[in-house]
Parts: structure tokens; C-alpha cells; sequence
């Protein structure tokens, strides 16, 4: 037993088993998410007929798409088109191997963190490439070619940026950034005279553009080419370009988080007297708050079960909340969830922008790309450098 | 048709009568209106031959009708009541075209003019190019199966200088073919390409004489007098299914 | 697609585009000439709506045939069935009372946000917004409880008879169109906020899909394309029907004749609908709805062509009669069927993503296209 709970291989493999099993869940309630969030936005209800207020939506999709059935297009490439998606998801679900959740949640602290993650974001390509060439489909074309120009453009701003947070944190370790930021006392987004903003938003718009975000959304915008590369997947394996499009959100939305915005730490990290307001109330309030949001929906849901799910719910959000009260469970998981309530800010941010602009042209999706977006992030890397140089 | 049984409650007023008649119509209208009115059946009668003989009610095609046995007709005269259309264009038109033009007309305050079918295509070139009629509204044609030269086609352009609308018919038989107006007027491709799916015109010179709204493989023209739905499907029912159509 | 010669050949790529698509707007058919994604051609394949309704004219009364034109332009069915009772009255003879008119004018305006309120939401829809469409479907949707309220039904309304109106205003009529102008002219604000000055959208849209006035002209295009290409026509003013006369409102007109053109005169057009509503409704005068039609309604040998502003441009209909109670030839002059044939010219040298911003602008509703 001892042996076992020593073994350096323990913590990455739970850690793993854990990340690959909950994630489809996390990418479905995102859907449902952001269905809810753009149905605000849109004066609707969104998803209301799954479960109490739709929440057992994203568990219906699930079995729809695993229940539906698999078309494979008789003229396509069978192998690569069976490839694809399971590339695209596995690349994406990798990424995660280096993503710090907390001090103490990751499975591993590779020394090269961030290259690997830029590196697994950018062979995910290859899956929308691949999936949209073998589909045989011209629309399935256009968009692979497309994601291919778009994401090769995109990954050079991105890269930029990176590169200026990765001069201020000296490290490429994710945990390393995180705790330079703690030794420097500031969230490497605000450091350097404030400088440092401007690569930060640069790597967000880019980071729109990598996951084929509205309004960056074209290699799949329904509305000129169909659904782009996936036109012609259905069933499971669309599910799966689904799963890694999500991931990768969910993983370039984690890296913004880690790279500028503080990673596990919370907001003035250095900020004694915010221990207790911000580490232990803030939790325990917002908990309380969902809780009672969902007892009140208990309330005003008519069907027994639906009234039972809202109750459970509600009673898990208070359990929550109590957890965050006592100090050394307190302890284990602040670091968790100031990561995924940033990381949940930024994919609010997103849906936002998803529901607000209008998709770009290809032609002005490149022209952002390389007029504006890898000017500005040299330009930034250049103006850090120099001020790095003279303050260090 | 049971309505036409009780035509009486529904005569119109003076006002319903049509603004444009000949003057001599008119006259006899007035002569002849005021000893009818007591009777309270002038305009009545106009509306009465189908009701004597609900049969005719299915539509007779030719606008020229049976001669009426017992009123004299006053009102709705078997052709169309026009009036003289006259002005500065009638007369460049007319200097211009000679003979070509048959008839320069006004009916319900729309002008329109009869050419030879021929000299069309130069009549809008004129129009547009000397006139300022620089906007082809709508090509059309109507099927007069009784008539030696069976379709009328109809130009209607308008002119934004002007704020004019007119109208250019054309008698055209069967088998002639009216010069296209697409080289001039782009607009004309796909109406005439509309007007030959739909009446079997073909346009000299067009560069697509194809059908537009139907499929290519389609029978028939159904804006003719002759083509009938309950054909159509009869044909069908009895190709595809190998029965009799019930219809 | 093509066949390639070498192996590194660049062929056109054949793409064809609809009648399944989400942007053809309903099943048009495009067939796309692609080299990359830069358009060389476009060849519109219509006719998949196609009902003959022409046909079904010579076979209908001409009240029987009233309902049927609302099925052509589904989305503004009270401009069709204005359209289709102008050229029967002129026809015939008949007079509309004042009140009929003062009630056409007031529906056929609303009618047209209506319409232009679906072509908006689905315009922006097209470029990738995907939340106007719904604002623009709440506001139309108080339009279509007004048109409920009045006649019963939302979308193929058949408001009109031929000769007036078969039903009088209900009692709130003139309060529902106040309160409906007062609130849709701020909804009208906040569209423009959300599009007009969004760099995205003026970059998708400006110097997308010209057509200058002499191409309008010749193609035949008519109503906010045209308006958008600098010329100041619009029936309304220019040959005036139903009472337009006495309403005072402008043309909107801009220069350029490109998407953000038409955007722009579309919007405006909103603002002064809303103006000619206000006025009708506040000179609506009392007195008859329907004009003396008799019954079985004959009217004289002869032909009438009479055509109005619809939303999407001037809707003609060319009535001959042979004396009978059935039209001897009806032809409809629909405005998306001659806009459309516009889209090669316009489409030509723009992108993929141009041309269903150019489809959209265009404004067709295909069941006009094929009738």
C-alpha cells in the first residue's frame, strides 16, 4: 500500500483518469452554457425542455449523438476520415497534461509546459485538415483550408505573446509562470508598467481565432460553407471534433490564465489582508448564491424529479459552500477554483463575443492576422524587452 | 356562379363605370342610361349572359362574345373600349416607324401602342436610346388560341426621366420569333427565358433560350390556353403509376 | 470538379450552393465558379417554389384569386394583395373609399418593416451576427399581433378586397400602430448601435456586391437596391397610389450602391415608414371600407398593369379580362425574380462569404422568384 501511494506515477495517472472521464461532462455543460448565455443575450430561453431549466440537456445530446447513425460518405478517405476526429480530440485532451489547476491538481510539471501545449494546439490542426480533405466534400474543403491558413496565421501572434509573458516569468514550466507571478507579487498581464497588457490582448483575440471562434469562426460559418470541415461528419464523431473544440477552448482559455492572468492565484495574491475576504467568503458567497438561485428554481419547476434535481443540486452548492469553510479542505481547493472561475470568465468572454459581431471575411480574417495582430505582438515583444532590460 | 342570380342588389354606382370610354359610347350612354335606370337593369345585362346560360361560364377564351339576342349591349362592349393616345412621343414614334406602328391607344389612363412584331426590338432600341426609356419593366404574353397569330406579347418599359409607363404589344404566331431585348435590356434574359417556359416564344437572339422556372425535361407550355392541369396529371398518373388518374 | 491535367493544375472549382443551404434562403440554387475561394461566376437555378400561380389566376374568380398572391411574397402578403386589388380596381373601374385607403396604407407600411425587419435579422444572420435576427423577429412579431388582431391571420394576411377592405379596424387599432411606432422607432436606434458603425460589419459590407445605377437600370433592379445606387425612385412618389400623395416622407437614397448602401437605405426606410404610419393613423378619416363591387364581379374587356413599392421593389401585376368573372391572363411582375438576375453581376470577383451577403441584400423571397 505504502508502495503504491509513493509511486510518482499516482498522482498523474488519477489526475488523468480524471481529466479524460469528467471533460466530455465539462465540455457539455460548456455547450449548455453557452447556449443559456447566448439565449440571454438573444431575449430567449434556450434549452428549457431536458430536466429542470434544461439542465440534463448536454447528457440528451450526449446519447442522441452516440445512438445516431454513423455515415461514413461512400467517396471519402474511410481511415483518415475515421483518423481525424480521433486526432483532433486526442491532440486537444493532451494539453491538458501540462495545464496547472492548482498548486497541488496536475498532472504533470514538464519543464517545456508551454511549448508543449502551443505545440499539441497546433498538430490539432491536423485533425480539422485531415477530416475536412478525406470527407471528399467541397464545402468539407474550403473550410479545412480555411482552419489550415488561419490557424497557421494565428499561431505566429500567438506565439509572440507568449514569448513576451514567458521573457517576464523566465520560465516555461506552467507551474514556474505561476509562481514567478507569486514572487513577483503581479499577474504577468499587469506587470511591466502595465505594458505587458497589450501582448495579453493580443493573445486573447488570437486565441478567439485559434478555436475557430466567432468571429474568427469560418472554417465552420454555417452560413457561407455549410458546416466547414465537419459538414459531412455525423453521429459520434462529429461529437468528437465537438469534444476537441471545447478542449481546446477550454485549454487556450487556461493558458491565457496561467501565462497572464495569474493562473491559480487569486486577485492580489500578495495582499494579506484579502486572505480571509477573498479566499474564504467570496467562495462561500458565490456557492450560497448558486445554491440558493437553484432552490429557488426548485421551487418554481412543477415535476417532481425536476423539483428533486434542483433540490440535490442546491444542496451541493451549500456543501460547496461549507467545504470552502473549513481551512484545511479550503486549503486544497482555492487554487482550483480561482483557475476555473477565471478560466470561466474568459469562455463567458468568448460566448459574448460569439453573440455580438458579425464574422470576419477571409481576406479581413488575414489581414487582422498579419497587418495588425503579429505587428503589434512584435512590437509588444520588442517595447518588454527593452523595459525588462533597463528595470531588471 | 349562384350569386348571378340576384345581379339587381348589386348594380354599380355611376362611379364604378369605367373614366375611359369613347366619346361616342358615351353619348349613347347617356342617352340610353337614363331610360334604363328605372328598370334598374343596365348594368345588370352587362353582367348577365353567363347567368342565363350558367355553361358559359366557363371562361370563353375569344374577347370577341356572341352577339346578345335582346338588350343592345351599353355597357361592356366586346372589345376594349380605348381611346386615342396622342402627344410629342406618338408623334416622333410615328415619324420615326411609319406603318410599323398600328395603333397608339389609352386605356384606363395606361398608354400603350400595337406594332408589328418585327420591328419591336428597334422600337425599344429607339425608346431607350432616343426617349430615355431606360428601365424594361416586365415582358409578357397572353394566348389567344383563336386568333390567326395566337400570342400577344407585351413590353412594358418605363422611363425615369419621363415618370412614363408604356406598353408595346405585338402580335406573334406560333412558329415567329420576336428579336430578344437582352443585348439592350439585361433584364430581358430571364423574362424571356420565363415567357418561353411558359408560352413556347423563342427569342432570336438570346444567348440562353432555356427554360427558367420549370425543369428542363418539362412538357409542354402551360401558360397556353390548351395545356391542362388535369392533363398534366392524368399523363403523369397514368406514366408513373400505371393507373387511371381518379382527377 | 474539374478535371486536372497535372498534377499541380489550378482548375475552377465548381461549387454548388443550395437548394439545401442555410443561406440561399429558401431553395435557390447557386452554382458558384470558384477559383480558391474568389468567385468567377454565378449561375442562379431557380424554380423549386414554381406553383403556376399564373396559371391558377385563369382558373380562379378574381376574388377567388386574392388569397393566392399572398403565397407568392410570404413575408409581405398585404403588399402583394395591395398590389394584386390596385390593378383589379383599375381594371374594373372601382373606387376605394378614403378610410380603405388611409387602413391599406397603414397595414402595407407596417408590412414592410415586417419584411424588412426579416431581412435584416436574416441579412446579419448570413454575415455571422447571430443575435439580430432575434431582436428583429421580437419587433416583428408585434407587427404580425397587429395584422392577428385585425384580420386573424399573421402572415398571408389577405387583408384587402378587391374594391376596400372586408373588415373594419378593431377598437385599439389606432393605439396598437401609435404604441407600436413609438416603441419599434428606439428598437430601430438600437440596430444601428449594434451594426451600423461595427468595424466587422462595415467591412463585410462596404464595397461588397456594387451594382451603380446604369446596371440597376438595365437590369431591371428595383426598390432599395436601386435607392441604394443613388437613384431617388420609389413609386410611392414617383406614380402614387392609395393616397401616398397626401403623406409627407422621403426617399432615402446613398451613393455607392454597395451592401452597406443598402443597409443604410433599408434602415431609413424603417424611420419613415414609421412617419407614413403615424400620419395615416392620425388622418385616418371615418366613412365606407369597401367601394360598390358587385358580387360576381365582371370586369369590361380590357387590360390594366398596375404596380406598387413593395418592400423589395416594384411589384406589378398585368390583369387582362375578357368579360368574365375570371381573369383571361394575370401576370405578376415580381421584384425578386428580376433583382435576383442582378447576383452574377454583382457576385463576380467577390468571395465565398460575399456572396451570401450579397444574396441577402438582394432581399428575395424565392416563393416570388417562382411563384
Amino acid at each position: 500500500m505504502e508502495e503504491i501511494l509513493d509511486n510518482p506515477y499516482l498522482q498523474p495517472i488519477i489526475a488523468t483518469l480524471l481529466i479524460v472521464a469528467v471533460f466530455p461532462l465539462v465540455a457539455g455543460y460548456m455547450v449548455l452554457a453557452e447556449r443559456k448565455v447566448l439565449a440571454d443575450l438573444q431575449v430567449r430561453l434556450g434549452p428549457m425542455r431536458v430536466g429542470p431549466y434544461g439542465f440534463l440537456q448536454p447528457l440528451a445530446d450526449a446519447f442522441k449523438l452516440m445512438l445516431k447513425e454513423d455515415i461514413i460518405p461512400a467517396a471519402s478517405d474511410k481511415w483518415i476520415f475515421w483518423g481525424a476526429p480521433v486526432l483532433s480530440t486526442f491532440t486537444a485532451l493532451t494539453a491538458f497534461a501540462v495545464i496547472p489547476f492548482s498548486d497541488k491538481f496536475y498532472v504533470a510539471d514538464v519543464n517545456i509546459g508551454i511549448l508543449f501545449i502551443l505545440a499539441m494546439s497546433s498538430l490539432g490542426i491536423l485533425g480539422l485538415i485531415l477530416g475536412g480533405w478525406s470527407s471528399n466534400s467541397k464545402y468539407s474543403l474550403l473550410g479545412a483550408l480555411r482552419s489550415a491558413a488561419q490557424m497557421v496565421s494565428y499561431e505566429v501572434p500567438l506565439g509572440f505573446t507568449t514569448v513576451t509573458a514567458l521573457m517576464v516569468a523566465e520560465t516555461l514550466s506552467m507551474q514556474g509562470i505561476v509562481q514567478s507571478q507569486l514572487d513577483k507579487g503581479v499577474w504577468i498581464a499587469f506587470s511591466n508598467y502595465g505594458l505587458m497588457l497589450v501582448p495579453a490582448v493580443v493573445f486573447i483575440i488570437a486565441a478567439v481565432a485559434e478555436t475557430n471562434r466567432a468571429p474568427f469562426d469560418l472554417p465552420e460559418a454555417e452560413s457561407e460553407i455549410v458546416a466547414g470541415f465537419h459538414t459531412e461528419y455525423s453521429g459520434f464523431r462529429w461529437a468528437l471534433f465537438f469534444l476537441a473544440e471545447y478542449a481546446s477552448i477550454f485549454v487556450i482559455c487556461g493558458i491565457a490564465v496561467t501565462v497572464f492572468f495569474g493562473g491559480w492565484l487569486r486577485p492580489f495574491a500578495n495582499v494579506g489582508f484579502l486572505e480571509t475576504p477573498l479566499n474564504v467568503a467570496f467562495p462561500i458567497l458565490l456557492f450560497v448564491v448558486i445554491g440558493a438561485g437553484c432552490a429557488l428554481g426548485a421551487v418554481r419547476v412543477t415535476l417532481a424529479y425536476e423539483k428533486a434535481i434542483m433540490g440535490v443540486l442546491a444542496l451541493a452548492m451549500f456543501l460547496v459552500a461549507g467545504l470552502f469553510a473549513i481551512p484545511m479542505i479550503n486549503e486544497l481547493i482555492i487554487g482550483f477554483f480561482w483557475f476555473l472561475f477565471k478560466v470561466l470568465i474568459f469562455i463567458y468572454v468568448f460566448i459574448w463575443v460569439r453573440g455580438t459581431f458579425p464574422r470576419f471575411r477571409y481576406d479581413q480574417l488575414m489581414q487582422v492576422g498579419w497587418k495588425y495582430l503579429i505587428p503589434i505582438s512584435m512590437g509588444g515583444l520588442i517595447v518588454n524587452g527593452i523595459v525588462l532590460l533597463f528595470t531588471s | 356562379m349562384d350569386e348571378d342570380k340576384k345581379p339587381e342588389a348589386q348594380t354599380p354606382p355611376a362611379a364604378a363605370q369605367p373614366k375611359a370610354e369613347p366619346v361616342k359610347a358615351a353619348s349613347a350612354e347617356a342617352a340610353s342610361s337614363g331610360a334604363d335606370k328605372p328598370s334598374g337593369t343596365a348594368p345588370a345585362a352587362a353582367a348577365k349572359p353567363p347567368a342565363a346560360s350558367p355553361g358559359a361560364a366557363v371562361k370563353p377564351a375569344a374577347p370577341a362574345r356572341p352577339p346578345r339576342p335582346k338588350v343592345p349591349p351599353k355597357k361592356a362592349p366586346a372589345v376594349m373600349e380605348v381611346e386615342p393616345w396622342q402627344g410629342s412621343l406618338v408623334d416622333a414614334l410615328t415619324e420615326r416607324f411609319g406603318d410599323a406602328i398600328k395603333e397608339f391607344s389609352t386605356y384606363r389612363g395606361q398608354d400603350f401602342l400595337v406594332a408589328e412584331l418585327p420591328s419591336v426590338a428597334s422600337i425599344i432600341e429607339y425608346l431607350k436610346l432616343e426617349q430615355d426609356f431606360d428601365y424594361l419593366v416586365d415582358i409578357t404574353a397572353v394566348d389567344n388560341p383563336e386568333k390567326e397569330k395566337r400570342f400577344e406579347v407585351i413590353w412594358i418599359i418605363y422611363s425615369f426621366a419621363r415618370n412614363t409607363r408604356i406598353r408595346i404589344k405585338a402580335s406573334a404566331g406560333a412558329d415567329e420569333k420576336p428579336n430578344t431585348a437582352a443585348t439592350l435590356h439585361r433584364t430581358a434574359d430571364w423574362l424571356e427565358r420565363e415567357v418561353f417556359d411558359m408560352f413556347g416564344i423563342e427569342f432570336e437572339g438570346h444567348p440562353n433560350m432555356t427554360r427558367i422556372l420549370l425543369p428542363d425535361e418539362w412538357q409542354g407550355h402551360p401558360l397556353r390556353k390548351e395545356y391542362s392541369i388535369i392533363q398534366q396529371d392524368q399523363d403523369w398518373v397514368r406514366e408513373n403509376l400505371q393507373i387511371e388518374s381518379a382527377q | 470538379m474539374a478535371t486536372s491535367t497535372t498534377f499541380l493544375d489550378t482548375n475552377e472549382l465548381v461549387l454548388n450552393m443550395g437548394p439545401q443551404h442555410p443561406s440561399t434562403h429558401g431553395v435557390l440554387r447557386v452554382i458558384l465558379k470558384l477559383d480558391g475561394e474568389k468567385v468567377m461566376g454565378a449561375d442562379c437555378v431557380i424554380g423549386y417554389l414554381h406553383r403556376g400561380v399564373e396559371k391558377i389566376a385563369e382558373n380562379r374568380t378574381y376574388q377567388q384569386f386574392a388569397p393566392y398572391v399572398d403565397r407568392m411574397d410570404y413575408v409581405a402578403a398585404v403588399s402583394n394583395g395591395l398590389g394584386y386589388c390596385l390593378a383589379v380596381e383599375t381594371l374594373g373601374g372601382i373606387e376605394v373609399p378614403e378610410r380603405a385607403q388611409c387602413v391599406r396604407v397603414i397595414l402595407t407600411e407596417l408590412n414592410r418593416i415586417a419584411s424588412h425587419l426579416l431581412w435584416l435579422g436574416t441579412h446579419a444572420l448570413d454575415i455571422g451576427a447571430m443575435t439580430p435576427v432575434f431582436y428583429c423577429f421580437r419587433e416583428r412579431e408585434e407587427v404580425l399581433k397587429i395584422f392577428e388582431k385585425y384580420c386573424g391571420a399573421r402572415l398571408t394576411t389577405h387583408a384587402f378586397r378587391i374594391g376596400g377592405l372586408q373588415y373594419e379596424t378593431y377598437d385599439t387599432f389606432e393605439k396598437d400602430c401609435h404604441a407600436f411606432c413609438d416603441w419599434f422607432e428606439k428598437k430601430v436606434d438600437e440596430y444601428e448601435e449594434l451594426l451600423t458603425t461595427n468595424r466587422i460589419w462595415v467591412g463585410r459590407t462596404k464595397g461588397v456586391g456594387i451594382l451603380d445605377a446604369e446596371a440597376c437600370k438595365t437590369y431591371g433592379v428595383t426598390g432599395p437596391v436601386l435607392r441604394a445606387a443613388g437613384v431617388e425612385w420609389d413609386l410611392r412618389k414617383a406614380q402614387p397610389y392609395c393616397g401616398y400623395e397626401k403623406y409627407d416622407f422621403d426617399i432615402p437614397t446613398c451613393a455607392n450602391g454597395d451592401t452597406y448602401d443598402r443597409y443604410i437605405v433599408r434602415m431609413q426606410e424603417f424611420r419613415q415608414s414609421v412617419r407614413i404610419i403615424r400620419q395615416a393613423v392620425d388622418s385616418l378619416p371615418e366613412g365606407p371600407i369597401k367601394g360598390r363591387v358587385s358580387k360576381v364581379f365582371k370586369p369590361p374587356i380590357g387590360e390594366a398593369y398596375e404596380s406598387i413599392e413593395a418592400p423589395k421593389g416594384e411589384l406589378g401585376y398585368y390583369v387582362v379580362s375578357d368579360g368574365s368573372t375570371q381573369p383571361y391572363r394575370l401576370r405578376v411582375r415580381p421584384p425578386s425574380f428580376v433583382n435576383l438576375q442582378a447576383l452574377d453581376e454583382m457576385c463576380r470577383g467577390c468571395l465565398v462569404a460575399d456572396v451570401v451577403a450579397i444574396i441577402g441584400t438582394i432581399d428575395i423571397v424565392l416563393g416570388e422568384v417562382d411563384r
